[in-house]
């Protein structure tokens, strides 16, 4: 497919994007190429710049960022000399873009209809009202959209969060572009409508020969999707190559390090994130700006960037010791994360000791049922996984125990055999104490007003009698358990990345010592690299303490690699329940065998 | 150390320096202060305080002396002339600010604490609570709150407390209305949750969580309250509610000599300008303080 320079569809050279009054670089001497009918997968963590570089494919830049330099053509036509009416044009025409919110990007007060026709009239499709009304339906039905006048007529908030994705695809689509860019389009979603949406355009791209680059910090992802992946590191694409290729045998260490990141849902395997983080734009270091976290680093990657090399003609990479990762060899600081499988040494009683209960528990989300008669319980030192779409009620019975379900409750919650109250203000100390609720984004459960210290020290004056030494103590202490340097203590959260956020809001609950922890999607505002990095530190802390956990997430493919078993919630009740291996070897229920396919996880022969 | 997240973060990247953090609203200050509107707010605002604090130090005469016949166009001994009964409207003028700024403020003050006390239980409580306050509240509001100081004064007498008093329950529903928005939003998040789960007491989530976080709106809500506060004042004592003879008061002052605005203006003249003055600058202050805020006209900086 790529042979024959003809079907270059898109080409990217050189590009160079600057934010503008600093001049510190986002994006530098990123070049690609993408071929007719072609996924390529841009994948790099948060702030690599890989959205920045993305939309300047449509010459669009974010207030504060300006393109300095290079050139994007797209079948001949230079994208970023055009202006005015003619880069109108190519935007929408050309080239269309999937922005990552469709409920933040479809105008609330235009019909779904209107919004589509807005787009076609734009561009003046065809010639006459009946012939852009006859692609209207026949766009709804490329999405697979209903394509009646109801649906049309209705806003988008009557839409779910799959249907607004797809009209946002049916909008790119609509021209009949060339390329459409999408920007994590499926973050959003949960799996199974993640996995419709991919369907869809997988399908879109093989059948018109549209080219696209797809946007994402989840290679699991684009495994299903791509042809070739583009791996993106703090603003410069590091490497690029054939998807099996990359998957198989990848050159760069950091490629490495996010495929050893991605859950497994086959096999069970310790998760390895990458330690540090990946440094903002103004913050990169001369040289190779991966060199503080690579285990393969050398005295020449912090101060010489490496060249442009290929290895093979459909293969380019950026490191200076390629060819020794590539054969293993040469001195290394330390292992790679692909070393042994997961071994489970934390306690494991066998005795039956339940530390939370719950029976026949029924909750309404305002007037509206959402729980129906569930029953569960949670053993003593193991860790219960709750996993579900958004709505199976999942968030709702694990906000039930911790006493923050400001509704209807009836039926019983048990704690050590005795019933909880229905909220936290009606409990006692103890039971508050004892139940500790990770929120799912850290970047809403930690107050921004107050420091680390501040933070800490509200679990600790509440349930513990100590004088200013042994709190500080007691902080130094919990945030020595989440691999987190006292230093941290005098820095308010938005000073600290995404996951050094999510450590601190898992000291804070560790602070309490509760004897049961309810970690409520806490990976799922992460990269994956750093949710790898919380999984491993949520297995260590078990290991250590023996606190129970009740681990509650979408993503069937982390639970092999945290909890013991697992309960299936589909519309307010556990359809299936039991040891994990068990049920995600042999699942008995049709919905947790769908949820099952629909994960994203490693292509079969990259498995490790 | 293999499983432990022990490796997980690079001590390097922990020690690195990091810029000076301040508290919200200082920074919402030091940003509006690059605003050159701002800054001519703040010069004008210092400049009329100054007068009216120390102005009576420099005053020709006292200011309920007849220095001469009424309605006296400006002369070397009266520059600004005199008013209805003959006294200096300069002196007058120099000692006349003081009630303004001090019942200004003050009543800007009183609207605050029950603005934002109602506010926040309000946006805090929701349901039925919430109801009630905010529909109590609008029966406040649906009154010109001109109408209702002059209900209450014409009943209880022109007292002076009275009269910040009522201009400061004028404010109050507005104010309430705006604490209440930006507690809504702050309750959703999730931190107010987790402080209540651990059984922090109310009054400490809505005092030590939530009010930090609504400083910048509320430092914006002040600037603009003052300004109507001094407006409210001002008309108050026109029409004889306020300040009451022979007190120097700039709103008194253009109801007195009013009459003879054709024979001697700058009785009438000069307090507008000083009163008119106070409120621009008051209302360019708080115009930066809500640019900041909003990041308006902020510079494209790195996060």
């Amino acid at each position: 497919m790529s042979d024959a320079k003809s079907d270059v569809v898109l080409s990217v050279e050189d590009l160079r994007i600057i934010l503008d009054p600093s001049g510190i670089e986002i994006d530098d001497g990123v070049s690609f190429v993408i071929h007719q009918g072609e996924v390529l997968g841009l994948v790099g963590e948060s702030a690599s710049g890989k959205t920045t570089a993305a939309t300047s494919l449509l010459a669009y830049q974010r207030r504060g960022a300006k393109i300095a330099g290079g050139c994007v053509g797209i079948n001949g036509t230079d994208v970023l000399s055009a202006s005015g009416s003619a880069l109108r044009r190519i935007r929408g025409g050309l080239i269309s873009y999937v922005p990552q919110d469709a409920a933040a990007a479809l105008n609330p007060a235009l019909r779904i209809g209107d919004q589509l026709m807005e787009i076609l009239d734009a561009h003046s499709f065809g010639s006459s009202d009946a012939e852009r009304e006859a692609r209207l339906a026949q766009m709804m039905d490329e999405v697979l959209l209903p394509r009646d006048k109801v649906f049309l007529r209705r806003y988008p908030h009557q839409l779910s969060g799959g249907q607004q994705q797809r009209v946002t695809i049916a909008m790119a689509m609509a021209n009949r572009p060339k390329v459409i860019v999408l920007d994590e389009p499926t973050t959003a979603l949960d799996v199974t409508t993640q996995a419709h949406v991919l369907d869809t355009v997988r399908d879109l791209t093989r059948s018109y020969g549209v080219s696209a680059l797809y946007v994402t910090h989840d290679l699991a992802v684009v495994a299903c999707l791509a042809d070739r992946i583009a791996i993106m590191y703090a603003g410069r694409l590091v490497e690029i190559g054939p998807m099996a290729e990359l998957f198989t045998g990848a050159y760069h260490p950091y490629t490495r390090r996010l495929l050893a990141a991605i859950p497994d849902i086959h096999g069970k395997r310790a998760l390895h994130g990458i330690p540090g983080y990946a440094p903002r734009p103004g913050r990169r270091v001369a040289g190779c700006a991966f060199t503080p976290r690579c285990d393969w680093r050398i005295e020449k990657c912090a101060t010489d960037f490496p060249p442009d090399e290929a290895p093979d003609p459909k293969r380019r990479i950026r490191c200076w010791r390629w060819r020794d990762v590539r054969l293993g060899a040469g001195t290394r600081l330390s292992g790679e994360g692909t070393g042994p499988s997961f071994e489970d040494d934390r306690p494991c009683t066998t005795v039956d000791t339940t530390v939370v209960s719950v029976r026949d528990v029924t909750a309404c989300y305002q007037r509206k049922e959402v729980l129906h008669g569930v029953s569960a319980t949670l053993r003593r030192h193991r860790c219960l996984a709750l996993v579900g779409e958004s709505g199976s009620g999942k968030t709702t019975l694990a906000r039930c125990i911790a006493g923050l379900h400001p509704f209807k409750i009836d039926g019983t919650i048990e704690l050590n055999g005795k019933a909880l109250a229905r909220e936290t203000p009606a409990r006692t100390r103890a039971e508050r104490q004892a139940i500790q609720y990770i929120f799912q984004s850290p970047y809403s459960s930690l107050n921004p007003r107050k420091t680390v210290r501040q933070l800490l020290a509200q679990p600790i004056g509440i349930f513990f009698k100590l004088d200013r030494d042994g709190t500080e103590e007691r902080m130094v202490q919990v945030l020595g358990q989440v691999a987190l340097d006292a230093s941290l203590l005098n820095r308010y959260p938005e000073q600290l990345s995404g996951g050094e956020r999510q450590r601190i809001a898992i000291a804070r609950a560790l602070a309490a010592e509760p004897a049961v922890l309810i970690c409520d999607e806490v990976t799922s505002w992460l990269d994956v690299s750093v949710q790898a990095a919380i999984i491993e530190l949520l297995v260590h802390l078990q290991t250590e303490t023996g606190v129970s956990m009740l681990f509650v997430t979408h993503n069937l493919a982390l639970i092999r690699s945290v909890a013991h078993e697992v309960a299936v919630m589909n519309e307010g009740r556990i359809v299936e329940h039991g040891l994990v291996d068990a049920v995600l070897d042999d699942p008995q229920v049709d919905y947790t065998r769908l949820l099952l396919a629909d994960t994203p996880t490693l292509p079969a022969e990259c498995r490790l | 150390m293999s499983v432990g997240g022990g490796a997980t973060i690079d001590p390097r990247e922990v020690v690195a320096p990091v810029p000076k953090r301040r508290r919200e609203w200082v920074t919402t200050v030091v940003e509006a202060w690059h605003l050159r509107r701002t800054k001519i707010g703040f010069v004008m605002f210092i400049a009329l305080l100054a007068v009216a604090l120390f102005g009576r130090f420099v005053a020709p005469y006292s200011p309920t002396e007849f220095v001469g016949p009424p309605f006296s166009l400006p002369t070397a001994s009266y520059w600004l002339g005199t008013d209805f009964l003959g006294r200096d409207v300069l002196t007058r003028v120099l000692y006349g600010g003081l009630s303004v700024f001090v019942l200004g403020i003050s009543a800007t003050l009183i609207g605050m604490v029950l603005g934002v006390s109602l506010g926040l239980i309000s946006g805090y409580a929701r349901r039925w609570v919430d109801e009630s306050i905010m529909r109590m509240l609008d029966v406040v509001l649906a009154f010109p709150s001109v109408v209702l100081a002059m209900l209450f004064v014409s009943i209880l007498g022109p007292r002076l407390w009275l009269i910040v008093l009522m201009v400061g329950i004028s404010h109050m529903p507005r104010i309430a209305r705006v604490t209440r928005a930006a507690t809504v939003e702050l309750v959703a998040r999730d931190f107010v949750k987790a402080a209540a789960a651990v059984g922090v007491p109310r009054r400490t989530i809505l005092l030590f969580e939530v009010l930090p976080n609504i400083s910048s709106p509320l430092l914006v809500e002040f600037g603009l309250r003052l300004t109507y506060s001094i407006i409210m004042i001002a008309a108050l004592s026109f029409i004889g509610l306020g300040m009451q003879p022979p007190a120097a008061d700039w709103g008194l002052m253009i109801n007195e000599n009013r009459i003879a605005i054709v024979v001697q203006p700058w009785a009438v003249v000069a307090p507008v300008i000083l009163i008119g003055a106070l409120t621009v600058s008051a209302n360019l202050m708080a115009d930066g303080l809500s640019r900041a805020m909003m990041g308006i006209d902020r510079d494209t900086a790195l996060s």
